[in-house]
């Protein structure tokens, strides 16, 4: 209360620094301009009615731009044509997603009528378990390392966390770079005496990398939140169970995973939903390929709907609705384990 | 097994040096390299000619070869080591090479022209960083077109953030009205809702809207984030009621309580909410992808993703226009990093 009043009260009018003296009037001048306008509707409509003009704008824009494309998402979905406008568009009923399902054999998505659809989701499911499970698995040897007295502690936090603020373009470029066939890694290869290779027009190698630049560009995030979570855990735990004789994989498997447990819950939550929806970063990466080797549902929707010379709108929408599904079906999973305050972009 | 349970648990090491802590450091120290050699490697590369680019294997620094000016010719001439028939070495200038062999010159003594095996010979070099693929790369790519793009959609951006955000969020955390829980409810709920899922309506809005090349469609849909207004109402709770009642007693309109009262002292959040929202808005690539079709309007982002599509081998002018568009983003880490670290690990959110 007391740094409250003090930060609040006094040094605005009757500040020295001409600079901010000056600043101070230009803001109240401003302030009198809103006063203006805005108490005249003050008086009308009251206090309790001012709350509803604070929350409008940001109502405004997420009602334009999130809820109602999700509901015009149903109504693509179920139209047909290669029109935009609504008012163009022949209700199909539930055609276009017959059309996704129409398989003969739903493991082998040759027999499908959009293989490339069955094709996007199985290498998704690739992707999501191989990530997130070596995802998981770093960050929290990372966590570990870093929760230990060490000298640098903060320096080694910055570095690993440095490659999440790269944008999905530059990491891709990063390691094409490396990756190339006269490239950094296949300099080390041939040093080491081995055969250089194409790691980018091969499938297994390409859609092995496009794991590891995804792990590497955010695994500094979940370390981070990783590595809050074992601060938590109080140290007098510790304390206990060495006087009960623990020894330390005791101490890990009895103190630290129970009560880190938690955590990780929410760690695998957010990046399965993150890895669900896989695409910018891998897109500028290999495009796709070789062949559809590396093309995740997400860019199916996209080259459904825009990249294609012919914008099969409802398909794409009706494609997204089975993506919502699968992170709705996470989201629940994240609900019922009862933690809303984490929260991803 | 006991080292690796010691890794596993402790918080604290004993003032000696053990077997775990040499451990952790290794690992670290590898750590390190993984995640901080690739940048390392794409700077050092972007300084390189593009003759020194396609070199294999390719070396660490950047060189350039010496060159010598010798009368008679109009180019300035490459410099070599010359090992000859009789094992002295000798430094010789290159006039012209055919086939295997090299017609070299002395520059001291530029009449004779001596001919090598050119196995026979290794250029001279000096470390340089030079800056041609950053000129060349400014010039071909745009580069201060699709910044200028980037810095109006950032800022823009996040100023409109910041503000529809707050307003939101001081509605939400000090006003009792109908519907307040409601719309606090759909906030949270629509948390979950990514772009990738409502690609096609959003395009059918900004469409409609006539946004459609034109920066302000991305700008304005993503100002509403869900997570920054949570963020901030979760802060401004903190702020006690009492302020805003004694400022109401003393006359103070609603909009001065905001402006003067709740927003400074919400600057903590604030100041995470920009950090994030920089971050975000310089990054964005999808929204933009979608939005943005006309080259003179797409962002850095976008820009350097169709610059690699289309000059598929020209890596000397992708290598250094990657330099600049991350380096932005790098110095605001630089001085930020430990707002930025900490302000995650207590909001866990990206």
């Amino acid at each position: 209360m007391a740094r409250l009043a003090s930060s609040s009260e006094p040094r605005k009018a009757y500040s020295r620094n001409p600079i901010s003296r000056v600043l101070s009037s230009i803001f109240e001048f401003f302030l009198s301009i809103i006063d203006a306008v805005m108490l005249p509707l003050q008086k009308r409509i009251g206090i309790r009615g001012m709350a509803y003009v604070f929350v409008l704008p940001n109502l405004l824009i997420f009602a334009v731009f999130i809820l109602l494309p999700m509901l015009l998402n149903f109504y693509y979905a179920f139209t047909g044509g290669t029109r935009l406008f609504p008012q163009d568009r022949p209700f199909v009923g539930t055609e276009n997603l017959e059309r996704l399902f129409e398989c003969e054999n739903f493991l082998i998505a040759n027999s499908c009528r959009e293989d490339l659809f069955w094709r996007a989701i199985g290498n998704t499911i690739f992707f999501v378990v191989t990530q997130v499970g070596l995802m998981i698995l770093i960050s929290l040897i990372t966590a570990l390392a870093l929760n230990r007295r060490i000298i640098g502690r903060g320096f080694f936090r910055s570095i690993f966390f440095y490659p999440v603020l790269l944008s999905p373009v530059v990491v891709a470029l990063i390691w094409k770079w490396i990756l190339q066939q006269d490239g950094l890694l296949n300099a080390l290869l041939v040093a080491f005496g081995e055969e250089p290779r194409r790691f980018l027009l091969s499938a297994g190698w390409a859609r092995f990398w496009a794991v590891v630049i995804s792990v590497w560009s955010q695994m500094g995030f979940y370390t981070l939140i990783l590595l809050a979570g074992l601060q938590a855990i109080p140290a007098e735990l510790y304390e206990a169970s060495d006087i009960d004789g623990a020894n330390g994989w005791d101490a890990f498997r009895f103190v630290t995973f129970p009560l880190l447990m938690p955590t990780m819950m929410v760690v695998l939550v957010l990046s399965l939903i993150r890895a669900v929806q896989v695409f910018d970063q891998v897109y500028a990466f290999t495009g796709g390929g070789p062949g559809t080797a590396t093309q995740y549902m997400v860019q199916y929707i996209y080259d459904t709907g825009f990249a294609n010379q012919t914008s099969n709108y409802g398909l794409a929408a009706a494609a997204s609705m089975v993506l919502a599904g699968a992170l709705l079906a996470f989201t629940v999973i994240q609900l019922r384990l009862g933690r809303s305050s984490a929260i991803s972009e | 097994m006991n080292a690796i349970g010691d890794y596993l648990s402790r918080t604290h090491g004993k003032s000696r040096l053990d077997i775990s802590d040499i451990f952790t450091y290794l690992y670290l120290s590898l750590g390190t390299i993984i995640m901080f050699g690739p940048v390392i490697w794409l700077v050092m590369s972007s300084f390189k000619s593009s003759a020194e680019l396609s070199k294999f294997p390719p070396r660490f620094f950047p060189y350039r070869q010496e060159t010598v000016a010798v009368p008679g010719y109009d180019e300035p001439l490459d410099l070599y080591d010359v090992t000859l028939e009789d094992g002295t070495v000798r430094q010789l200038a290159q006039v012209r090479r055919v086939g295997i062999e090299a017609q070299m010159i002395d520059p001291a003594n530029p009449e004779e022209i001596i001919r090598v095996n050119i196995n026979q010979r290794k250029p001279v070099e000096e470390i340089n960083f030079s800056l041609t693929n950053y000129s060349n790369g400014i010039q071909k790519f745009n580069f201060w077109i699709y910044f200028g793009n980037s810095v109006v959609v950032t800022i823009g951006a996040t100023i409109l953030t910041l503000l529809v955000n707050s307003m939101a969020a001081f509605a939400l955390s000090k006003y009792k009205f109908r519907g307040r829980d409601t719309i606090f409810f759909i906030t949270i709920a629509t948390l979950m809702v990514p772009l990738s899922v409502i690609l096609v309506p959003v395009f059918l809005v900004i469409t409609q809207i006539g946004w459609n090349n034109n920066l302000l469609g991305v700008i304005v849909p993503g100002a509403a984030t869900p997570t920054g207004v949570f963020l901030l109402r979760q802060y401004m709770l903190t702020i006690p009621d009492e302020l805003i009642d004694s400022a109401r007693i003393d006359g103070a309109s609603e909009w001065r309580i905001y402006l003067q009262i709740i927003l400074p002292l919400a600057r903590p959040a604030l100041a995470v909410l920009t950090i994030f929202s920089v971050m975000w808005r310089w990054n964005d690539f999808l929204w933009p992808l979608i939005v943005l079709s006309r080259s003179e309007y797409f962002t850095l982002q976008v820009g350097l993703n169709s610059f690699q599509g289309e000059l598929q081998v020209q890596w000397d002018l992708i290598l250094s226009m990657t330099v600049l568009t991350l380096l932005p983003i790098t110095l605001v880490f630089a001085v930020l990093q430990r707002y930025i670290t900490t302000g995650i690990a207590t909001t866990g959110m990206k």
